[in-house]
């Protein structure tokens, strides 16, 4: 399992860079992962996103759809992908320190 | 006398009352199927409608016929599951008794989750998740002089997840059949990031498409669909255009489920991945295209689903704990067009690998790559489907559980 370093926190993640240890997880190390995926800065509304996210993965154990963050009322699909460009389900996900989304097969 | 009830007749509803049918006793156990309609759908022959190889009346026979004696089949609409009082209520005010439930209501295509998708429908935009527009489509094919012919997925999970990607390869060998290749462009448009959701098979399909000269466009996300300008608008600002739009509308589970306040945003009903029940209610379980769980929505998936769910009944009847022995088994084979077909064989851990696939009398089935064999395959299944499936009698060679056996790993792919 590959170990990646965040300032001074290592974490294990897997081969594309998700966390595979939620515990490790820390707003520090959101906000280094937030900057490798080329975010200048996390605001409000991405934090939004993050901790529902969270809420939801604790709650029922799968990372939401766009459609569940969108039905939800957190932010609309637009809103998310101006959030986060090119792929907001992946992108909130890694950076919430929540695995892949599985997209289903 | 205790009441098994049965929502939906399709592939998992049938097959659960074959299957239960024969294990719950005559006197103790009424089992009762509810549907909408009488048409039984081979599901997998839509694909094929499109092209000419088959037509509607040759894949649909009345679910009746396949429901075992001494099963009740209600014809009606599905107003709501009332797990309170458990009991089902139908369109027309009557009510249904039960002491388990099983939810087996599928999946449908809903094109008016795509703003503009409706404007376009049956003259631009067509699909061929439905009898209907399957047939629709084969007429406009045979008329389409040429142009862009977009293959366009709306969003995951969809029934059959290889089926917009057989499209695309038919589509290819049809055009090049009838030497028209070069006057069509195929686009393959797809929310996901490759060809397949898994990267051993996405690197295998993704090659294909490249070599048939079938342009991708991945992580792509329709906003809407300017159906006058024929061009699908992405959430990211880009646009594809498009003379056909061959599209997989959103698939969501049946509207009943949201009625009964029971589903999730897409209404599939929330289900333990490896026992089938539902995670809200000890009497309700539910199997196939209805459930959330995070396998394919195909019908090998509800014939695994089914020895395995049958299982779980009768110990939950019994009071004994249930065996979490789902382990999110497919079987597919891929049609490539020309006669050859590629056949996956996965779970919930292992995706799609190349090497073998143990089969005896005709030797081993090649896996991830086209061969002649798998095509026969594919089309010997509508026989067994009919005669063997929905009977719930085993399917040679083919285990509930998936095996290792043949299956070779690549020694890039991660996760070993």
């Amino acid at each position: 399992m590959p170990l990646k370093t965040y300032g001074n926190t290592t974490v294990d993640v897997d081969a594309e860079g998700y966390l595979t240890d939620f515990s490790q997880w820390t707003r520090t190390v959101a906000e280094a992962i937030a900057a490798e995926e080329g975010f200048a800065a996390l605001g409000p509304a991405h934090w939004k996103v993050i901790e529902f996210m969270q809420k939801e993965y604790k709650e029922n154990g799968q990372v939401p759809s766009i459609r569940r963050l969108n039905k939800s009322g957190v932010a609309s699909t637009k809103e998310l992908y101006e959030l986060f460009p090119g792929g907001p389900a992946k992108k909130a996900a890694r950076i919430a320190g929540l695995k892949k989304p599985e997209g289903c097969v | 006398m205790r009441n098994l009830v049965i929502l939906g007749a399709g592939t998992g509803g049938t097959v659960m009352a074959s299957h239960l049918r024969k294990r719950l006793p005559r006197g103790e156990w009424a089992v009762t199927v509810v549907d909408r309609d009488n048409e039984h759908y081979y599901q997998p022959g839509f694909l094929f409608i499109p092209f000419g190889f088959l037509r509607k009346k040759d894949i649909v026979k009345p679910r009746s016929k396949f429901l075992p004696k001494e099963t009740e089949f209600i014809q009606a609409e599905i107003d709501r599951i009332v797990p309170a009082s458990n009991e089902v209520v139908l369109r027309d005010g009557r009510t249904v008794p039960y002491d388990y439930l099983i939810v087996a209501t599928g999946a449908e295509i809903v094109p008016a989750e795509t703003p503009g998708m409706l404007d376009g429908w049956g003259d631009t935009i067509f699909d061929f998740y439905t009898a209907d527009g399957a047939e629709a489509l084969a007429a406009k094919l045979k008329t389409f002089s040429g142009g862009t012919l977009v293959v366009h997925v709306n969003e995951t999970p969809i029934k059959c997840p290889v089926a917009p990607l057989e499209f695309a390869f038919f589509c290819d060998a049809c055009l090049r059949r009838h030497g028209k290749r070069d006057k069509v462009d195929i686009v393959y448009v797809t929310p996901l990031p490759g060809a397949f959701t898994k990267p051993v098979a996405a690197a295998a399909l993704g090659a294909l498409l490249e070599k048939k000269r079938i342009r991708m466009v991945a992580d792509f996300n329709a906003e809407r669909i300017d159906a006058s300008a024929r061009k699908i608008i992405g959430y990211d600002g880009r646009e594809v255009p498009y003379d056909l739009l061959v599209t997989v509308p959103t698939n969501m589970g049946a509207e009943m489920i949201e009625r009964s306040g029971m589903g999730d945003e897409f209404r599939f009903l929330p289900t333990d991945p490896r026992t089938l029940r539902s995670k809200k209610h000890e009497n309700i379980f539910a199997l196939g295209d209805a459930t959330d769980v995070p396998a394919s929505k195909a019908g090998s998936v509800v014939h695994f689903q089914s020895e395995i769910l049958t299982e779980n009944i009768l110990r939950a009847i019994d009071g004994r704990p249930l065996e979490p022995a789902f382990d999110g088994h497919a079987n597919c084979f891929i049609e490539m067009g020309r006669g050859k077909a590629i056949l996956i064989d996965f779970n919930y851990e292992t995706e799609p690998l190349p090497g073998r696939f143990p089969f005896r009398v005709f030797g081993p089935l090649p896996l991830l790559k086209p061969s002649r064999l798998n095509h026969w395959g594919k089309l010997a299944f509508r026989g067994i489907y009919w005669r063997l499936l929905l009977r719930g009698r085993r399917i040679p060679f083919v285990p509930s559980r998936m095996k290792m056996t043949g299956k070779k790993r690549p020694a890039a792919a991660p996760g070993a």
